[in-house]
C-alpha cells in the first residue's frame, strides 16, 4: 500500500473509543464474573441465544429474523427491508468495535426481541459466538 | 401519467410545491444534516429526505419515538432535539400525510408520493424484495445518495414505465 493511502485510511478510521471485539468481550465477561464467579463466555450459549425464538415481537421473533441464521451473512431488516451488514467481525470488521454502538444495539434489540435487557453474561456469550468462524 | 385525471394531476403538482419538484429525480439530504440522522434514523431505514413530510408531521414522529411504527426508537433527549429541529426546518409545508392506525403520519400516503408512484403495479409493493413502500432503496438503488431517477430503478419490471 502506498504511504499516502495508508495515512488517509488512518485519518478516517474511527478513533473515538474504538476497541476490539476481544476487548468488549473481556469487559462483559469481567462484569458477568462479578455476579457469577468463575464465569467463562460460551459460544455455544451465545449461539443458543442468537437462535432462540423469543417470540416477544411478531415481526422479529429471534435475532435471525433480521441477521439470518448465519451471522457472517448480510441480513435484512424484517420490517423495513433495509440491508444490514454481517454481524460477525470476521465478515464485517466494523462490528463490536464501538462500545457506544454496541451498548445501544444490545439495549434496543434485547428489549425488542428478547423482551428485556440482556445480562452481561449473555452479551459475553453472544460476542464469543460472533468471534467463532463456522 | 396517462391514467391520471387532469385535475388530480394539477392538484398533485401544486402540492408538490417548491421543495419537491414534480419530477423529484434528486432529493439529497440537506447540507446541514446532523451525522446522527444517518446513524440513528438511517440505522433501520433509509434516512428519508426531510422534505417528504410537513414539519408538524415530523414533530408528531419525533415526539413519539417510544412507539415508532411498531418499534421503540427512543433516543437520548439531546439527539432527539437535534433531529427534531433539523426535520422541522426542512419539512415541506405543502404535504399532508394521512395517519396510520397509531396516529403517526405515513410518508408513503401523501398525495405527492401516490402521484409519483401511480404507475407502480400494486403487486410490487408486496414483492419480497420491496417489503414496504417506505423501503425506497429496494427500487431507487441510489436513494442513499439522493438519486431517485427513473433511470436508476433496480427492479427491471419498473424500468421504462416513466411518463
Amino acid at each position: 500500500m502506498k504511504r499516502p493511502v495508508l495515512i488517509a485510511l488512518l485519518l478516517v478510521s474511527p478513533a473515538l473509543h474504538a476497541e476490539t471485539p476481544r476487548q468488549l468481550l473481556d469487559t462483559f465477561s469481567a462484569e458477568a464474573a462479578r455476579a457469577q464467579p468463575g464465569f467463562a463466555p460460551s459460544a455455544q450459549r451465545g449461539a443458543a441465544l442468537y437462535r432462540s425464538a423469543f417470540k416477544h415481537s411478531r415481526a422479529m421473533p429471534a435475532c435471525t429474523a433480521c441477521h439470518t441464521d448465519n451471522p457472517a451473512a448480510p441480513g435484512r431488516h424484517a420490517v423495513t427491508g433495509k440491508a444490514i451488514g454481517a454481524l460477525a467481525p470476521h465478515a464485517n470488521a466494523e462490528r463490536f468495535t464501538d462500545p457506544a454502538k454496541v451498548a445501544k444495539w444490545f439495549h434496543r434489540n434485547c428489549t425488542e426481541v428478547v423482551g428485556r435487557e440482556c445480562s452481561a453474561a449473555e452479551k459475553a456469550d453472544f460476542i464469543q459466538f460472533m468471534l467463532e468462524r463456522s | 401519467m396517462k391514467h391520471a385525471k387532469p385535475l388530480q394531476t394539477l392538484a398533485c403538482l401544486t402540492m408538490a410545491g417548491a421543495m419537491i419538484n414534480a419530477r423529484a429525480d434528486r432529493l439529497p439530504l440537506p447540507g446541514d444534516t446532523p451525522p446522527s440522522y444517518r446513524a440513528e434514523c438511517g440505522g433501520c431505514h433509509l434516512a428519508f429526505p426531510p422534505a417528504l413530510l410537513a414539519a408538524a408531521d415530523w414533530r408528531r414522529v419525533m415526539d413519539r419515538l417510544g412507539r415508532h411504527y411498531g418499534t421503540d426508537a427512543s433516543l437520548d433527549d439531546p439527539t432527539r432535539q437535534t433531529l427534531r429541529t433539523f426535520l422541522e426546518r426542512h419539512g415541506n409545508p405543502r404535504l399532508r400525510a394521512p395517519a396510520d392506525k397509531s396516529g403517526l403520519p405515513k410518508l408513503t400516503a401523501t398525495a405527492w408520493f401516490r402521484h409519483e408512484h401511480g404507475e407502480v403495479p400494486a403487486r410490487l409493493w408486496h414483492d419480497a424484495r420491496v417489503k414496504s413502500p417506505a423501503n425506497c432503496i429496494a427500487c431507487h438503488r441510489n436513494a442513499e445518495a439522493g438519486n431517485y431517477s427513473e433511470q436508476d430503478l433496480a427492479l427491471p419490471e419498473l424500468r421504462g414505465k416513466g411518463d
